[in-house]
Parts: C-alpha cells; sequence; structure tokens
C-alpha cells in the first residue's frame, strides 16, 4: 500500500493508505482524528470541513493521494493550547451549539471565511453552505461577526 | 456502588418526592423519577417544610432513581436518565443541582446513564425538565443540609452559621471545606441540622440565569464524543447496501469480488440488506459497491406520491353538518414526508458475544431498545447492556433504535464488534419519517363569531412493521406517554364546538415522531384557518386572535411578539408579516415572522420574533435556542424540505434534494422573549414547530396574495 506523508495539526504524520481513500477517513478511522465529522459523504452538508494549506476543504471528497506534503487543519489543531482561537471563542461566547455535531465544520468554515473575508457581509455568511439540522444559523453569523470584530 | 446500598432508617414521606440515602463511601442520594414527568410542587407551602421527614427507607433498585454523588474529588455527579441530543438537558440539569447545593457549574458532572431495567428512562414529549424540575432539586437540597450539618459538626459550630458556595462550605470566620473532604462524613448524616428544602424561586441564581451550555468547550475543541467517534476495541467500520426501494428484498448476493477486496472483514446478510464489516469506512463503502445484488422490489413499488395523496384525502373522515344558517370557511391543507435528518446519522457499536452484548448508541428509548436488542439476539435482557451516549441531533429520530439491532445482528454474524454507520443516503431514502397527511378543516360563523370547528385529518401510518430492517427498531410513532386531549381538543380559541377525527392509510414505510408530533402538521394548518377566517371577517389576525384566545397566557407571548416585532408596520409589496400560536407541554409560544417573497419560487424570511411561557425557563440561553432550531423547522417544512416517492422509494438521498434550511435561509434577525414566570416548567423543546410553521405560511400567504395549501411550497 503506499505511504503518504503530511503535517495535521503541526505534527509530520504518515499513513499507509489506498491513493482514493477519503481524507476524512484517514483522519478517523487510521489516525483517530474524530473533530472533523461524516455527514454526507459527498460534500454536502460539509460537517467534516477542515483546512488544506489554510483553506476550505470538505476531506470527505479530497483523496490522501492529493495531500502529500501538505499541511492539514482540522478543528483539533485550531486552539492554541488551551487558548482557544478567536472563532471558538465566538461559539463559545454566543453559546452557538446546540447538538455539536456540525459545529466543526461551522467553525472551519468560518475561520476560512474571516481569512478570506476579514469583515464579512451578511451576504457573504449567507454563503456558507455547512448545514446545521438544529438550526443555529442565527448564533453562527453573531457568532462570525463578532471574531471579524475581535481580530 | 448501588448494589450494595444499604437503606438507612427513616420514614415514609407524603410529600410528593422522596429522597433516599444510600450507604456509600461518599454521600450519595437518590430521588425516583416519576414516570410521567411529574412536577414539581413548586407551591408547596412554606409551612410543610416543619413536616419535612427524614431519610426515607430506601425502597426499590437505584434502577428507577436519579442518584447524585458527591465525589471525593469534589465533583457532584448525577447519571442523567435521558439523552442529551443537543436539546440541553444535561445543561438544565446541571443547573438544578448546581442551584441548590451552591455549586460550581464546572462541578457539576451528568454523564448519561446506561440503559435501566425499570423506571423512566425515555427522552420524548418535551418532558425532560418538568421530569426533573422537582427530583433534581429535591436531592441537591438535601445533600446540601447533610455537607452543612458535617461541616458544623466538623468545626463545632451551629449549622445555621454556615454558608455555602462554589461547591464549598463556609464558616463565619473565613475557614471553608470542599465539599468533596466533606462527602465521606455528610453520608453518616441522617437528620441534617438545617432545612433541606429547595430555594423559593425568589432565591434562585442559576436558575433562570442564561447559561452556556455545559459541553460548549467540548464541542468548539472537536472533543465531545459521539459514537462514531468511539474507539471500542476491535469494533471495525460497517455499512449496509439496501434496496432502491422501500422493504425491497435480497434475492441472491454475489458477494466474492467484495470479500476478495482489501480490508473487508466479513460480509454478513441482515434482515435489511447486506453488511459489510471492513479496516475503514472507505473500504467498507467500497466493498459494498462491489456486492452484486438482486433486489426483490418492496411492496409499494406501485405506489408514488399522487396515489398517496388522493389515498389520504379519500381517508379524511366526514366533516358532519355545519351548525344550521353557519357560513363556512372550509380549507384542505397537504403535508409531504420530512426527514428527521440529524447530522449524526445512526449509528450503533456493538459487541456481541455468545453469552452476553454490550451497545453503544444515542437513544431516548434505551430500556425498549436493550429489550428488543435482547430479544433480537436471543439474550436474556441482563445480559445485554446499552451505553447511552450523546447524539448529533434527534428531533425524534432516536426514540427508535434500527440501527442498535442492525448492528448488534451483524455483530452475532460475523462473530465480532462492529461499528455500524447508516450513510446519509441509507438515512434519508430509509430511515424514518415525518408521515405525509391531509386535512379538511371548517370553520362556521354565525354573525362574525365562530361557533365550530371541525378539523379531519388523514395521516399515514406504518404497516407490516416486521418487513425489511429500516421497519425494525421501535414501537413506532407514538411512544410518548400519553399528554392529555390532542392541543385542538383544548380549545385554544373560543370557536364553539371544537371536533377533531383523524383518519389513516396503512402503508410499509418506516415512520417516526417528527419534533412536535402531530401538532406539527394539526395545529399548523389551524393557524392557516384562523387567518383566513379573520380575512372572512375583515378582521386583522392578530386582532382576531387576541378576542378569541381563551387563555391569558397565549394572549400575553401573542401581544409580545405584535409589540417587538411591530406587527402591523408597512411593508413594500412582496413581503409581509405573518403570525401564529402554540399551546402544549403546559407552556405557550407565539412566533411573528416577516418575508420577503418578491420571488415566491425563493422566499426569504427575514425576521422572526417569539415569545414563550414555559413557566420557569430553567436556562433562558437553551430555551432561546430551541425556539431558534424550531423557528429553522418551520421555514423548512414549510417552504422547502420535504421528501417525495418515487414508484415506491424515497426520491431524495442527501442535503443536496432534502433542503433543510442553510445560513441563507435563515433570519437575518432572530429574537425569542422569555416570559417571565415562577411556574413549574413546562416542555419547551417542541413548542415552536406548530406556531413557527404557521406564521411562516401566514405571512407567505400575505406576501403573495397567495393561500398556500400544500407543504412545503418549492418542493
Amino acid at each position: 500500500m503506499p505511504s503518504y506523508s503530511f503535517v495535521l495539526n503541526g505534527k509530520p504524520v504518515t499513513v499507509e493508505a489506498p491513493a482514493d481513500m477519503p481524507l476524512l477517513w484517514v483522519l478517523r478511522d487510521l489516525l483517530n482524528v474524530t473533530g472533523p465529522k461524516y455527514g454526507c459523504g459527498v460534500g454536502v452538508c460539509r460537517a467534516c470541513t477542515s483546512h488544506l494549506d489554510g483553506d476550505e476543504i470538505q476531506p470527505c471528497v479530497v483523496p490522501i493521494a492529493d495531500c502529500t506534503g501538505r499541511e492539514i487543519t482540522t478543528i483539533e489543531g485550531l486552539a492554541d493550547g488551551d487558548r482557544l482561537h478567536p472563532v471558538q471563542q465566538a461559539w463559545l461566547d454566543r453559546d452557538v451549539a446546540q447538538c455539536g455535531f456540525c459545529q466543526p465544520g461551522q467553525i472551519m468554515a468560518a475561520v476560512a471565511l474571516l481569512k478570506r473575508t476579514p469583515r464579512p457581509s451578511d451576504a457573504d455568511i449567507d454563503r456558507i453552505e455547512n448545514v446545521c439540522r438544529c438550526g443555529t444559523y442565527c448564533r453562527i453569523r453573531e457568532a462570525i461577526k463578532q471574531a471579524s470584530r475581535s481580530r | 456502588m448501588l448494589g450494595k446500598e444499604r437503606p438507612l432508617a427513616g420514614q415514609l414521606s407524603r410529600r410528593k418526592f422522596v429522597v433516599y440515602s444510600l450507604a456509600a463511601s461518599t454521600l450519595t442520594l437518590a430521588a425516583p423519577l416519576g414516570c410521567d414527568g411529574a412536577r414539581a410542587d413548586a407551591d408547596e407551602p412554606a409551612s410543610s417544610a416543619s413536616r419535612r421527614p427524614l431519610d426515607v427507607l430506601a425502597r426499590g433498585a437505584d434502577e428507577e432513581m436519579l442518584v447524585l454523588e458527591v465525589t471525593a474529588a469534589n465533583k457532584v455527579v448525577v447519571r442523567l436518565p435521558r439523552v442529551e441530543v443537543g436539546q440541553g438537558v444535561t445543561t438544565a440539569a446541571a443547573m438544578l443541582v448546581a442551584e441548590e447545593l451552591d455549586a460550581r457549574l464546572v462541578d457539576v458532572d451528568i454523564p448519561l446513564a446506561g440503559a435501566r431495567a425499570k423506571g423512566n428512562q425515555y427522552t420524548g414529549g418535551s418532558s425532560s425538565v418538568s421530569s426533573l424540575y422537582g427530583p433534581a432539586r429535591e436531592l441537591a437540597a438535601l445533600a446540601r443540609a447533610k455537607l452543612v450539618t458535617a461541616a458544623a459538626r466538623r468545626w463545632h459550630l451551629p449549622a445555621r452559621s454556615l454558608r455555602t458556595k462554589d461547591t464549598r462550605v463556609f464558616a463565619p470566620d473565613g475557614r471553608s471545606a470542599t465539599f468533596g473532604s466533606l462527602s465521606a462524613s455528610a453520608a453518616g448524616i441522617q437528620r441534617p441540622d438545617v432545612s433541606s428544602k429547595p430555594k423559593p424561586a425568589s432565591r434562585h441564581r442559576v436558575i433562570g440565569r442564561p447559561t452556556t451550555r455545559i459541553d460548549a468547550r467540548d464541542i468548539v475543541t472537536g472533543k465531545a464524543k459521539y459514537a462514531g467517534d468511539l474507539a471500542v476495541a476491535g469494533a471495525k467500520p460497517t455499512v449496509v447496501a439496501r434496496p432502491p426501494t422501500l422493504g425491497g428484498k435480497v434475492v441472491s448476493v454475489d458477494d466474492r469480488a467484495a470479500r476478495a477486496m482489501p480490508g473487508v472483514h466479513a460480509v454478513v446478510r441482515i434482515p435489511g440488506g447486506v453488511a459489510v464489516v471492513a479496516e475503514s469506512f472507505h473500504h467498507a463503502f467500497k466493498a459494498k459497491d462491489a456486492l452484486r445484488i438482486k433486489w426483490a422490489p418492496g411492496p409499494l413499488v406501485s405506489l408514488s406520491d399522487a396515489a398517496i395523496r388522493s389515498r389520504l384525502r379519500a381517508a379524511v373522515p366526514r366533516l358532519g353538518s355545519p351548525p344550521r344558517g353557519s357560513a363556512q370557511t372550509q380549507e384542505e391543507f397537504e403535508f409531504a414526508f420530512v426527514s428527521h435528518a440529524p447530522m449524526e446519522v445512526l449509528t450503533a457499536v456493538a459487541d456481541v458475544r455468545a453469552h452476553r452484548a454490550e451497545i453503544w448508541f444515542s437513544s431516548q428509548t434505551p430500556m425498549d431498545a436493550r429489550v428488543s436488542i435482547a430479544s433480537a439476539l436471543g439474550l436474556p435482557k441482563a445480559k445485554v447492556a446499552v451505553h447511552v451516549l450523546r447524539g448529533g441531533g434527534s428531533f425524534g429520530r432516536r426514540l427508535n433504535y434500527d440501527a442498535a439491532i442492525e448492528a448488534a445482528l451483524i455483530s452475532k454474524a460475523a462473530r465480532r464488534p462492529v461499528k455500524l454507520m447508516w450513510s446519509r443516503g441509507d438515512d434519508i431514502r430509509h430511515g424514518r419519517m415525518r408521515p405525509a397527511s391531509h386535512h379538511r378543516i371548517r370553520a362556521s360563523r354565525v354573525r362574525g363569531k365562530v361557533v365550530a370547528f371541525a378539523h379531519s385529518t388523514a395521516s399515514v401510518s406504518e404497516a407490516d412493521k416486521q418487513s425489511g430492517a429500516s421497519a425494525q427498531g421501535g414501537a413506532g410513532p407514538a411512544v410518548a406517554p400519553a399528554a392529555g386531549p390532542l392541543p385542538s381538543d383544548r380549545g385554544l380559541y373560543d370557536f364553539g364546538r371544537v371536533s377533531e377525527r383523524s383518519g389513516s392509510v396503512e402503508l410499509a414505510m418506516p415512520l417516526g415522531a417528527w419534533r412536535s408530533v402531530d401538532s406539527g402538521t394539526v395545529r399548523t394548518a389551524e393557524e392557516i384557518v384562523v387567518d383566513e377566517v379573520a380575512k372572512a371577517l375583515g378582521k386583522d389576525p392578530v386582532a382576531f386572535r387576541r378576542t378569541t384566545l381563551r387563555s391569558k397566557a397565549v394572549k400575553a407571548v401573542l401581544a409580545k411578539v405584535a409589540n417587538a416585532g411591530k406587527w402591523g408596520r408597512a411593508m413594500p409589496p412582496g413581503q409581509a408579516q405573518g403570525v401564529a400560536v402554540h399551546e402544549e407541554y403546559g407552556s405557550c409560544v407565539a412566533c411573528l415572522v416577516e418575508i420577503d417573497a418578491t420571488d415566491p419560487k425563493s422566499p426569504r424570511v427575514t425576521r422572526v420574533v417569539m415569545a414563550a411561557d414555559v413557566g420557569t425557563a430553567v436556562n433562558p440561553r437553551g430555551l432561546e435556542a430551541q425556539l431558534m432550531g424550531t423557528a429553522m423547522d418551520g421555514i423548512s417544512t414549510i417552504l422547502q424540505a420535504g421528501l417525495h416517492i418515487d414508484r415506491g422509494a424515497v426520491r431524495e438521498g442527501s442535503y443536496a434534494d432534502f433542503h433543510y434550511a442553510r445560513q441563507r435561509h435563515a433570519p437575518p434577525r432572530f429574537e425569542a422573549h422569555i416570559m417571565p414566570s415562577r411556574r413549574q416548567p413546562g416542555g419547551a423543546g417542541e413548542l415552536g414547530v406548530p406556531a413557527a410553521a404557521g406564521a411562516v405560511a401566514n405571512a407567505y400567504a400575505r406576501a403573495t396574495g397567495s393561500q398556500p395549501r400544500r407543504f412545503p411550497l418549492n418542493f
């Protein structure tokens, strides 16, 4: 089986996996990194949203072969030790989560949005596709705005 | 711990709640949970304090109880016989305990109890907080009294001179001791020297304070564990190939190619299809796709939406004759099937051995699940352990335990532990649904007054529960304890003679209770008719409701949203407000919606204002979250999210075509007003659905000048 090396949450890792194995299952089943969630497997619900070289990706549709030598950040790698990322802190302050299952993906999508667009408009926020079945969208919007202001 | 309990001496109580002391090396108390959402007796007269009982002789098993332990490490642990699926029950329970103990919230742990043999372990019917409110506070108040007494004896001070704060007891001289350090001696105290009565509401500092979820930090850091995140030794990823149609059956399987694939551990047949156990979910999905299965079509293969709708229409019972001389407003409504579609697909870990089984999954009904799993496996119930995990959403879906039974059968057949996950396609195509329904409603008017209100409805009901795995795993839709008459029977409005009749069309489909159950359609349709009646009478929808609603509390929430939402304000063409109310679970709610339907095919709800009276709102921030969720449910089910049936199969297969609301459909402005109340808590989790759905439909009707009658509208 081919092996692939990449940087995961700041640490180099090497895994043996089939080339077409989606990053999501590499993370969850081989590396026991379970923050990114399976919600659809086809890049639609975006519960697995993470970062590849700082850009938003859906690991359920990114094959591991495309990750060689690159930096992957999951929700587990967002905080600086015990110090939360400002977006995580905003999520706490606004008590965004309900069931919490989509929230790692929501947070990673928000971080990527704020990187692209530090002062997102309502229309920018509306373009976030991540599904939250609990319907926490209003608090997500507030939290993104708070994180934007705190930068 | 509790198996070794030794009852302490005491006397029987006539009080509604009894608290038991359990002999243990740490302070451990237990109180029974009511079986029917027993309510706290908040109005208990103060004089009863003097008649408070001592500890009560423990009868029955810990199984039936809520148990509180103060550990030596200064943690207060209450193993909760409920499931957390996002509704915030663990936070509410922690708040009740922290309040009465004067403990810091972070020192209170609320793990979820595994399935018990008896007692009330049902999460549903919006009953959790109301059923916990009394017992949790009683337990914590007695624990506090014993801890204070233990400190008083240690310091030789009068117990009344001591204070409690931040999980510690304080002496007037500033000395303090943690609850943990007092726990062992408190365990031996039978008669506390201070009152063990819960605080009056006027002294509440935690209850009623907007509080962040106790698991919020775990969630935002990715640490919160769901069933699929567990690392149970040897439990291998497992998926199931399911038939193209509902209830389809395997005729033959050629699994040679699948078995030959790398990383495949087992291929086994189960009633619902063919399961593949593999090294990873990637391997499992690939091997599943390599299975060559011949399927026999399911029993509904000749049936599609049009036929289901006409059968439902035909099954609606006759309305009967209207009162003589009355004028009629008569309307018909149709609601499509709706998926629960919780974000976390059904997932269950099972380790079935020859003489015992262990299952891990998120369940609203773990006791029933345990019985059914034991029966499916041919094991005695006592040999089946069910561990209850937090769920990634539920909305009623986890009342049923389809995946747990499947996982158990697969583990047994494959002779190894498995981690079964339904794919999203499985969830939407073979999962449970809110039944489709048809409604015929007639309001009869005489001289500007409604004198009779008749509602006849027909909905799909589940037939042939034994067919196919997707039809397994649960008692069907209505496992909620009967909560009294249907909402419309209670006479929410002064509409004279109110009648309700229901019929059904039995189909072999997997159905389930969906948040707010029948009210989500029945009451939504009624709120639309109320607007129609107001229109027929030339009255404003809010003014008409104000004069016809019976309850002061409902009028008050309506007035609140009308005021806060500036009801009647001028809106541009294509935009409008809509309003609706609902009363259930001992609570009531009103919702005001503003919608921009300039493009009727792509409407946007721009503002939602809700007001709720749920009695004591233990956590107003959590209640606001629940209302927000129900607003999104109303937007989704009325405007865009439903399931089609095409020749016996569900057409939709993911969130790409099951259009549950996204951020762009959420109102940019949302506010929830919580009415102050010292009444005991009512239910809240499902309350908002009919009001939100009704208000969205009414706003859409007013914005477009149309009469929305089939939901979802853009489908």
